[in-house]
């Protein structure tokens, strides 16, 4: 097992105030895997996506990313964010930008891209998500699921290590869920190192390597798909898959 | 009341004093807008920094603009820095009004910027931009927006406001048709000339508003 170590979390901790939101999360993340963070609202899944890439500021434990230990204080975080891609639930698209100045901007002001050569890789990404007819259309003419496919190609502009779903299908009508997770698949399949916060349990069963299960600040069970939904360890998961499954 | 013969009679002499009175309102009016912008753009700044002193400092700069009348400031500056060095009226008069303006635009300004969704900066920041890049070009560009038409308010206020220049002597609109009204005893038939003036100058004013206003809409389309 010489695998690489993109995530590794160790004895994090994070509150709001009184809310002790993770306690003591420990998870390595590998080279290509896929994880899916799974549990009800309010588990911290969310929370811990976010102090991944440091828009939430840990309490105390250590971050690894790709192996180094990220110091929030002196580190510069821009330069881990650029290897580290986030999609969003609000997909959080520019409304004043056009699809392709969404994808063209970060690339061209942070990491100095000349703007041919961005817009040509640009164009690639929007065919890779079959948007490549929207490129000079605002937001605001967009559906929620190409919202969140140009979301996804923006994010992969940056051409990330790593890439963050927080609940990515989770504001789209039922019917637009499918061509998001299929452009999530495609990625996964590609090798993408992916940690996915999702509620999709056919896609976390499906496309996913390893699922971890939060409750309460607290991951409670971690194991493969097979494992996971089929021979559940812990009563308090076996609680979980059967309020979600009988739907 | 004066005739309408006469209103207009007077309207046609007087039109080369007048246009001359205009031109020195707008650029009045133009140079305490473009100044009271950046002043406000760092007020604002100031208020949403988090950090507690300059939060301060921006606070008693618009309490003190706020709650003291324009003419006053005016004065204080005409007459009380002129005590220090010698400043031209027509600099006493933008200066004032702008720190005027500024008070307001600030607290415009700073209402826009919160209101964009707080997703639109960390979509900033979780692309690797700088806090500064962010807000530079995404955040500002979405809160000058929202912030045109209670700006182009406070334009056409800052306008009519420019008349108050009048009382550190500066031949203006206003203080022309003032003083050829007495000394023509025929204050009436310039007042509402005056009046004419600006409110053509405030339609052309709204006429550039919504253009703009406009010209940004294009990705709501």
């Amino acid at each position: 097992m010489a695998m690489k170590e993109m995530i590794k979390i160790n004895q994090l901790n994070k509150s709001f105030g009184d809310l002790h939101v993770l306690k003591n999360i420990d998870m390595t993340v590998f080279e290509s895997d896929v994880v899916c963070l799974i549990g009800s609202s309010g588990s911290g899944k969310s929370t811990l996506l976010r102090c991944l890439n440091f828009l939430e500021k840990k309490d105390n434990g250590d971050i690894i990313i790709e192996g180094n230990t990220v110091n929030p204080r002196t580190d510069d975080l821009n330069k881990i964010r650029e290897k580290v891609g986030m999609v969003f639930q609000n997909f959080n698209l520019f409304p004043h930008k056009t699809v392709l100045e969404n994808i063209i901007e970060a690339p061209i002001r942070v990491k100095g891209v000349d703007k041919e050569e961005a817009i040509t890789k640009a164009k690639q990404l929007l065919s890779k998500v079959t948007l490549e007819d929207k490129a000079d259309v605002y937001p605001s003419k967009l559906s929620g699921g190409q919202k969140q496919r140009v979301a996804i190609a923006r994010a992969l502009a940056m051409e990330p290590d790593i890439m963050l779903f927080d609940e990515p299908t989770s504001a789209l009508d039922p019917e637009l869920v499918g061509e998001v997770l299929t452009t999530m698949k495609t990625l996964a399949d590609e090798g993408m190192t992916m940690v996915v916060v999702t509620h999709e349990m056919g896609f976390a069963k499906e496309v996913a390597d390893w699922i971890v299960y939060m409750h309460d600040g607290k991951i409670i069970e971690r194991g493969t798909p097979d494992q996971f939904f089929n021979h559940p360890k812990e009563e308090r998961t076996r609680e979980f898959l059967n309020s979600t499954m009988l739907k | 009341m004066p005739s309408f013969s006469h209103f207009f009679q007077i309207l046609n002499e007087t039109k080369g004093v007048f246009l001359k009175a205009m031109l020195l309102t707008l650029e009045l009016t133009v140079v305490s807008i473009i100044l009271g912008i950046v002043i406000g753009l760092v007020f604002a700044l100031l208020k949403i920094s988090k950090i507690k002193i300059l939060e301060l400092i921006s606070d008693i700069y618009v309490y003190l603009v706020r709650g003291t009348p324009l003419i006053v400031q005016i004065f204080i500056l005409y007459f009380g820095i002129s005590g220090i060095f010698l400043l031209p009226d027509f600099w006493a008069a933008s200066i004032a009004l702008a720190l005027h303006n500024g008070a307001y635009i600030s607290e415009i300004l700073r209402g826009a910027i919160q209101s964009v969704d707080k997703g639109q900066f960390e979509a900033g920041r979780s692309l690797g931009m700088t806090k500064t890049l962010t807000l530079r070009r995404i955040i500002l560009p979405q809160a000058f927006r929202r912030a045109l038409p209670p700006l182009g308010n406070q334009f056409i206020i800052s306008l009519k406001d420019s008349s108050l220049a009048a009382f550190i002597s500066m031949n203006e609109l206003f203080n022309v048709a003032t003083t050829l009204g007495s000394n023509n005893f025929d204050e009436m038939t310039y007042l509402l000339i005056v009046a004419v003036y600006y409110l053509l100058l405030v339609a052309l004013m709204t006429l550039i508003v919504n253009r703009v206003e406009l010209r940004l809409a294009v990705s709501d389309r």
